[in-house]
């Protein structure tokens, strides 16, 4: 079976910023793949130029069989967007958005009311339909935002960065969400910069940073790049410096890669535990106090680490 | 092009503009204050039956003269003529009636002292000439042009009066230099031909407020019929520029994004958001026409020039909004510029005085707001004017909104509706 979603070579700049370097990737259909990147890493662009919103200036995609530069009305309708930014009226009520996004695809008299009885159901909304979107919490505006985007019951889901700025309650919620709907046989193209959800949710995942895409695979795959390598993380107090502790740090046996993040140092090793007594030492002998030490075993925030040297906070 | 997109986004738009409070009040209320403000000021709530703005002063007299000019005076006040004009009070305390002006009962009290009459006609057995004596005018500073106008009756009554002592005088002297009178006919020979040269110089009172257009045929002038479509054509021009914003607030809150994302074409989109700013603008336009006309009986004219009118108007303004939005690059400054725009239009357009008043090249300046083509039209309307006095201001609005829509559509493509 063709991919459902094909990406060809996208590039897409503004001015004088290439936001998309040329990236290539596919999606089968009943996937999940996450787009997983940094703030800033040219995710938000990638989903604006697949979902028809800009256009590449050069590269192209198809969807469901549809270039989004010759077809773009039929990639529209094979479809559905969740944006990062609650894209409501807030002055209308969670029927009146969805009624209105509803006509907004075409959707209209009994089919548009059973699919927004359906929507409300499943967004857990039915109750609170009939208030303004104002008076939600930010977790329920975030519902109303997916909801808008399965009302025409898209075969493609874009959702780019759902959990952004709610609580964890919120955010359980919509990952169960997604993984729902891919249950229900939605294919989802999920963008995050939080690797435990790409982690939870994702058949594939592709690592996007500063517009290139620099690894591609299951988790599996991704994980295995980075060998058999743990990653060591010392809390440090607020007052500290992490330069010093890294100049400290940097010429320890087993010492593979160290970056500062807030408060923090990562260390790339191949065994965590038998750094952990020489850094502590040192650390010691420098004056610099590690309140906590974790030891992470390879993940895809270690990949992203052993692909850029950065954190994916940074 | 789908006409039902294109109808939902109009109908969110006119729904959410009619939800925003204060949007309200800067679309209805402040109009409707203004023009009940720019009223009450100019005495059009102060009852009675005329149009005029200026009616019913309430004045108040007191009559110690026990002569005739006195009793004519207080007649002359207190005629049918003038009882649109004026409430007059007759009383016999001036302490009382100052005090009463003094607290705004009145705005003019008018003390006629005893010996008037005598002081102007002396009586036939008096020798020595008559003592000056002088009516007192008290003004209520508060009510100057109330008060102005009272002095002014009294001003008149008084000329004629002094037109007919000197022609009296004049006439029993040449009587009697040419031995037509004897000395003992002057004083009442005198009396009748004063009061007679007096009443030649008008057939009756004339004192009466009367309005000329330029057929010549006499009108009654409401100051509402001037001020209430002037503030309506002003705020217009805020619900234009509101609904341009809104399409920088949709391009900022992602809404506007989202619409393109979906099977629903640009030109859907930006058909839809002009057909929701013109509908807006012709709902507040009707709303205040409709508010006016039932809570002031401010009487519009011609139904379907009113409501041709309003649809040009509401279209040409549209156009000015459109056109805002294009250029101006964020939600703050269109706010700020709309609200400037709406200032200088409305004075430009006549929203506030006669623009007849003002220079030849404001004049034509003003012709690039609607709203000195709407005033145009509506005031013909509001004089009896038919639908062929509208005929050019409706083709002027129409081309004027039909020029700024195509090049705020020409600036919006080369831009792009959606902005990165």
């Amino acid at each position: 079976m063709p991919p459902i979603l094909e990406v060809h070579d996208l590039v897409k700049k503004y001015a004088d910023l290439t936001a998309v370097k040329g990236i290539s990737f596919d999606i089968q259909e009943g996937e999940i793949f996450s787009l997983l990147g940094p703030n800033g890493a040219g995710k938000t662009t990638t989903i604006s130029v697949l979902s028809t919103l800009f256009s590449p200036t050069s590269g192209d995609a198809t969807i469901c069989g549809h270039s989004v530069t010759r077809e773009p009305m039929a990639v529209k309708n094979c479809i559905g967007v969740v944006p990062q930014e609650l894209a409501l009226y807030e002055d209308l009520t969670a029927l009146e958005n969805l009624n209105f996004w509803g006509n907004m695809y075409g959707l209209s008299g009994k089919t548009l009311s059973t699919r927004i009885d359906e929507v409300l159901e499943q967004i857990g909304l039915k109750d609170r339909a009939k208030q303004r979107i104002k008076t939600y919490s930010g977790g329920m505006k975030r519902r109303v935002n997916i909801g808008v985007g399965l009302l025409h019951k898209p075969r493609l889901l874009f959702m780019d960065e759902p959990t952004v700025g709610i609580d964890p309650q919120s955010r359980r919620a919509i990952l169960d969400s997604v993984k729902d709907l891919n249950r229900q046989g939605m294919t989802v193209l999920y963008t995050t910069h939080y690797m435990e959800e790409a982690q939870e949710l994702s058949d594939r995942v592709g690592i996007i940073d500063h517009g290139e895409l620099i690894a591609l695979g299951t988790q599996a795959e991704l994980t295995r790049q980075v060998q058999e390598t743990d990653t060591l993380i010392l809390h440090i107090g607020e007052s500290e410096d992490p330069q010093a502790l890294i100049t400290a740090l940097k010429d320890l046996p087993g010492v593979l890669r160290i970056t500062p993040t807030d408060h923090e140092v990562s260390i790339v090793t191949p065994s965590a535990e038998e750094l952990i007594a020489p850094a502590v030492m040192r650390a010691d002998q420098m004056g610099i106090k590690i309140y906590s030490i974790d030891i992470r075993e390879p993940n895809l925030e270690a990949v992203f680490l052993h692909l850029t040297g950065r954190a994916l906070r940074d | 092009m789908a006409i039902r997109k294109l109808l939902q986004i109009a109908l969110k738009d006119v729904r959410l503009i009619f939800r925003d409070r204060s949007a309200l009040v800067l679309m209805l209320l402040a109009p409707f204050l203004l023009t009940i403000g720019m009223g009450a000021v100019t005495g059009r709530f102060s009852g009675g039956g005329s149009n005029s703005g200026i009616e019913d002063i309430p004045v108040v007299i007191i009559n110690a003269d026990e002569g005739q000019l006195g009793a004519a005076l207080v007649e002359m006040f207190t005629s049918a003529d003038l009882s649109d004009l004026l409430e007059t009070t007759v009383s016999a305390d001036l302490t009382a009636a100052r005090a009463s002006v003094d607290s705004d009962e009145y705005a003019a009290a008018l003390y006629i002292p005893a010996g008037f009459t005598d002081s102007i006609i002396p009586p036939p057995q008096r020798s020595a000439p008559p003592e000056l004596v002088q009516i007192e005018f008290y003004a209520n500073p508060t009510r100057p042009t109330s008060a102005g106008i009272v002095r002014t009756i009294l001003e008149q009554f008084l000329a004629r009066v002094e037109i007919g002592r000197v022609s009296g005088e004049v006439t029993v002297t040449q009587l009697l230099e040419n031995g037509i009178i004897t000395p003992d006919q002057a004083a009442s020979v005198g009396m009748a031909a004063g009061q007679q040269l007096a009443q030649s110089t008008d057939s009756r009172s004339s004192i009466k407020l009367k309005n000329v257009s330029g057929a010549g045929a006499a009108v009654k002038f409401d100051i509402l019929a001037y001020m209430a479509p002037g503030m309506a054509l002003m705020f217009l021009m805020f619900t234009v520029t509101y609904g341009g914003r809104s399409l920088l607030v949709e391009n900022r809150q992602g809404t506007l994004a989202r619409m393109l994302i979906s099977p629903t074409t640009t030109t859907e989109v930006l058909g839809g958001k002009v057909a929701g700013i013109f509908l807006t603008a012709v709902l507040q336009l009707l709303i205040l026409i409709g508010g006016t006309t039932l809570l002031f009986r401010l009487q519009w004219g011609n139904p379907l020039g009113v409501l041709l009118l309003a649809l040009a108007a509401a279209f040409a303004a549209t156009g000015w909004g459109m056109i805002i939005a294009a250029i101006l690059k964020t939600p703050g400054q269109i706010a700020s510029v709309g609200s400037a725009v709406m200032l200088i239009f409305g004075l430009l357009g006549g929203s506030f005085f006669d623009i007849t008043m003002l220079p030849k090249w404001v004049q034509t300046l003003s012709k690039v707001s609607p709203n000195a083509w709407g005033m145009q039209g509506f005031l013909s309307l509001t004089r009896s004017g038919g639908m062929e006095s509208i005929l050019t201001p409706v083709i002027a609005l129409l081309i004027m909104g039909a020029l700024l829509f195509v090049i705020s559509v020409v600036w919006i493509s080369r831009r792009g509706l959606a902005r990165k």
